[in-house]
Order: structure tokens, then sequence, then C-alpha cells
């Protein structure tokens, strides 16, 4: 498992960069985290992840038709805010870990 | 008289009221199972029957046939649990009670939630074969089809049977060689998914398949729309693919039933404890196969090993004894990859699929991970097992449990 340093904290993440312990997650890592990949976050991106890390941590599946429905953005809206793959890079930045919607 | 009701006579509620029927005394426990439709579909037969290799009458017969002695089979459409009453009410106004529920309404397709998918190209250019009726409107089709853009496209995930879709395409391949025209068809596989499967070392060994194939893999697409004017689809960013011939396979939900009686998930799951398969609130409700939000695939095997883990705690809690069966989320697929050759996976929760030989290490008959003529006579086999021994419950020399034994970790 590998270490990282983000705003000063050393966190650990799996080999594709996912934080393996989602407590020490903070704003101030997403949004390092995602500067890192060129994107920056803005408040309504925090929102989304913090629905995202509630949905996930109260053991609920995630899926894009969820986040479509959660209220904060629609389907077309959250690929607009983390364009290519947006569930993967998402659950990357709300600290949790990547989503196995199939298996 | 105590009461077991069964909702749902499908793969796994046949099974379980063989099972119950024969564990439980008859003059102590009344068994009643429901389904809505009278006619058992073997659903893995749908794969075969575009391509000509089974027709309608290999994959059907009456549900009454496999439901024992004993149990009653009542024929309604549910309307929904009332589980803080133990209660169940049918559509028609009847109103059942129970002691202990097993919940196996299974999955189904919803192509009217992707917008454009039922409009006019519907079962014209646009086929779906995880019905009875999409696949035989697609075996129609190809008998004249000139070739062109064969684009098959996953809406979204979980599905039914989720190597189905790559045995489609392979299948598809050497369909077209066969009739001499393969050049004329391209086929492509559009998938949300960054690959041809989720678990890491299937993907890589089935991408490598399909890419052998010639069989093109479009991934990261997540379907809006189709647009049925310039016959193209549209993923949320804006991509699209063109198709001459789509094979969709259409949004998965659970029966509506489960979402009106308050147990389920946002896609009508059923909240299951993935270990005990109770029902998360209730604990004289059992879930069974594909209504349950398992991480597992939904799958005719899957079930099978199941119904053996709800067998075991239902009896457990009947006789007031702590539960014994916990689920590993056993799966085991056979996947058809043409030309007269299968390959096979096995694999559970925690485990991806490892190659290796199955059931008995070292000898198989069945390889894992790879392409062997056995493992298509395996799944060939499977149909005949399906009818007369599987739903039968009775013993499969298959443990539901999962084994490391036979499997290799570092053949890559
Ligand atoms: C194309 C295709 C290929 C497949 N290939 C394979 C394969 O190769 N291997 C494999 O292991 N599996 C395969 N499967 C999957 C397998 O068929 C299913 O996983 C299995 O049948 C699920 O069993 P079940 O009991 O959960 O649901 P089902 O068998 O689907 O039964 C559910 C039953 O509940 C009834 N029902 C639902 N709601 C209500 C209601 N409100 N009121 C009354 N009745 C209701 C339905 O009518 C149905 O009879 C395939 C499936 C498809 C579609």
């Amino acid at each position: 498992m590998a270490q990282k340093n983000y705003s000063g904290v050393n966190i650990s993440v799996d080999e594709e960069g996912y934080m393996t312990d989602s407590s020490q997650w903070t704003k101030e890592i997403a949004k390092e985290m995602a500067k890192e990949e060129g994107l920056n976050l803005t408040e309504e991106h925090i929102k989304l992840l913090e629905f995202i890390r509630e949905k996930v941590l109260s053991g609920s599946a995630l899926t894009i038709r969820a986040i479509g429905k959660s209220g904060f953005t629609d389907i077309k809206g959250f690929y607009q805010l983390f364009p290519g793959a947006p569930l993967k890079k998402a659950t990357k930045y709300a600290g949790v870990s990547k989503p196995s919607t199939c298996v | 008289m105590k009461k077991l009701l069964i909702l749902g006579a499908g793969t796994g509620g046949t099974i379980m009221a063989n099972k119950m029927r024969k564990a439980l005394e008859k003059d102590e426990w009344d068994i009643t199972i429901i389904d809505k439709y009278k006619t058992h579909y073997y659903q893995p037969g749908f794969l075969f029957i575009p391509f000509g290799m089974y027709s309608k009458k290999d994959v059907i017969k009456p549900k009454a046939d496999f439901i024992p002695y004993g149990v009653n089979l009542i024929f309604a459409d549910v309307d929904k649990v009332v589980a803080e009453n133990n209660q169940v009410l049918l559509k028609d106004g009847v109103v059942l009670n129970y002691d202990y529920l097993i919940i196996a309404t299974g999955t189904q397709i919803f192509p009217e939630e992707t917008p454009g998918l039922q409009d006019k190209l519907w079962r014209k250019n646009i086929f779906d074969y995880y019905t009875i009726e999409g696949s035989a409107a697609l075996a129609d089709f190809f008998k004249t089809w000139e070739g062109g853009d064969l684009v098959l496209n996953i809406a979204e995930n979980p599905i039914k049977c989720p190597v189905a879709p790559l045995e489609f395409v392979m299948f598809a391949d050497a369909f077209f060689v066969e009739r001499g025209m393969r050049e004329k068809v391209n086929i492509h596989f559009v998938t949300p998914m960054s690959g041809a499967f989720t678990k890491p070392r299937a993907s890589k060994v089935l991408g490598g398949l399909l890419k052998e194939k010639n069989i093109n893999i479009i991934p990261d697409f997540y379907i809006e729309r189709v647009d049925n004017e310039n016959k193209t689809i549209v993923s949320y960013d804006e991509k699209e693919v063109p198709f001459d011939c789509l094979i969709t396979i259409p949004v998965h939900k659970g029966d509506p039933m489960v979402g009106r009686s308050g147990l389920g998930d946002d896609m009508d799951f059923a909240l299951t404890d993935k270990y005990t398969l109770q029902s998360d609130k209730f604990k004289n409700i059992f879930i069974l196969g594909d209504a349950a939000n398992l991480p597992t695939s939904k799958a005719g095997s899957v079930v099978h090993f199941a119904a053996e883990v709800v067998f075991e705690n239902l009896m457990c809690s009947i006789e007031g004894r702590p539960y014994t069966g916990k689920f590993d989320g056993h799966s085991n697929c056979y996947i058809e990859t043409g030309f007269g050759k299968g390959a096979l996976i096995d694999f559970n929760y925690d485990t991806e699929p490892l190659p290796g030989a199955f059931p008995f290490p070292g000898i198989g008959p069945f390889g894992l991970l790879k392409e062997t003529r056995m493992n298509h006579y395996g799944k060939l086999l499977f149909r005949w097992i399906y009818w007369h021994i599987l739903l039968k419950g009775k013993e499969m020399p298959i443990s539901s449990h999962m084994t490391m034994a036979g499997k290799k970790m570092h053949d890559f």
C-alpha cells in the first residue's frame, strides 16, 4: 500500500490512488487529489462528494442513476462536473472505494 | 397450521418449494407458491434462440410441472408485502398470512428507462434477447440481414448473467463466419464498464478473446438515449455510436412489488443480509436469487448455491437453532465462446475468477478461464440439469461454497 501526502497529511492509498481509510478524508484532500488530475473542485463538487460519502459509508450501492436522483445534479450534470468517467473520479475524490457495479 | 409463503415460481422459488416440502411435515406446514405467469422459461436458452440453435419449445415448460404435490400453486400478481403484519396482498384483493416468507421475484428489463429505445426502430432494428419475444424477433431478423454495424450495448449494471453479452458477441462472430458474411458485419461491444468484465483477470482474458475474434470494445460508454433518425446511441457525455442493428441489454430492476413493500433500494432490489440472506429488517423474510441486492452475479448458478443457504437458515430459524448457513457469493458460469467451445469462471464475494480445473483439482473435466470444447458441452448439459435436477432441488456434485482447490494463483 502506498502513502501519499495531501495538504500536509499522510494518507494510505491503493494502487489506483483510492484512499483505503475513508475516515482520513477532508475537503482539502479532495481538492488536492482532483487538482493533481487537472480538475478544480467547486462547492458544487464538494456537496456531491459529501452525498456520495454518506451513501457509500451507510452501505448502499452507488449507481449513476442514484446520483441522478440525488437532487444535487442530474446525470448529464454529473458528467460535466467530472468529465470522462464520473463515478470512478468522484468516488476517488470522495475517499471511498471504487464502485463495483458489476460482478 | 404454520404457513410458508414463496413469492415467485422461477428458478429460486421452484427450488425452495421442492426442498421445503421434503423437509417440513405436511400436517404442520402449509406451503404456498405464487407467480403471475404459468410458463417457466429456461432463461439461459434465450441466448441460443437468435442464432437458430434453440427454438421456443426448447426453453418453455409449464410451471406447474415443477411444483411438488402438497404445495399450493396460485397464479396471481402480488401487489405488496405488509411485513409488519406478516401479510401478502394480491392484486385481486386476496390477503395471505405467513409465518415465513421467501421473496424470489427475480429481476426484469425496463427498456422504457432509456429514451428512444422503444421507439419506431424497436424490434425492427433494435432488439433485446432477455425476453422470449425479443430473442424470437431477433432470430427472424438475422435470417435475412445483409450486414452492417452490429452494436451490443449494456445500458447499466447490474444485469442478469453478466457474461451473457460477451457470449452473444462471440456467438455472433461464429454465426456470421459460418454464413460466409463475417466481413460484412462489424461487431461492437459497447459497455459502461472499463473493459470486457469487471473482475480484472477475467476481463483481461475475455477482452483478449474479443480482440482475437475482431470484436471492437467501446468501454466507459453510459447510454443516455437512442437517436432513431440517425440510428445512433448517444452517451451522457455526447459520444455517439452508429448502428444498423442494435442489441440492447436494457436497465434491470427488481419487481416493483419490492419497492411498493418498502423492502428495496432505488432499483427495487430487496435489501438483503449478504451472509444470512434474510431481509435486513424482517427476520422471517428470506430473499433468494436475482431479487436480492447482493454484490454477486445475478445468475441461475448463484440462485442454486444461495438456495442451500436459505434452506439451512430457514430450518435453523424454524427449529430455534443459531444460523449455520453463511453465503459466500459463489458464482459459477459457463461462457460460450463460439465454434463449439466454451470457458468457465468460478468466483465469490472475495475471490475473482482464476484459471485452473473444475470441479476436481488438476483433472476437471472443465477448464477454468480458458476455451475448451468440454466447457461448451457443460453449458449444453446445463439445460438438462436445470429441468431435471436443479429445479427439483436435488443434490448436485458441486459445493455451495467456493473452493480454492484446483485454482491457480500465478498463471498470468
Ligand atoms: C439471456 C439470459 C442468459 C442467462 N444465462 C445464464 C447462464 O448461462 N447461467 C446462469 O446461471 N444463469 C443465466 N441466466 C440467469 C438466470 O436465468 C437467472 O439468474 C435465474 O433464473 C434467476 O432466478 P430467480 O428465481 O431469482 O428469478 P426468476 O427465475 O426470474 O423468477 C422470478 C419469478 O417471479 C415472478 N414474479 C415477479 N414479480 C411477481 C409479482 N409481483 N407477482 C407474482 N409473481 C411475480 C416472475 O413471473 C418469475 O416467474 C441468464 C438469464 C438470461 C436472461
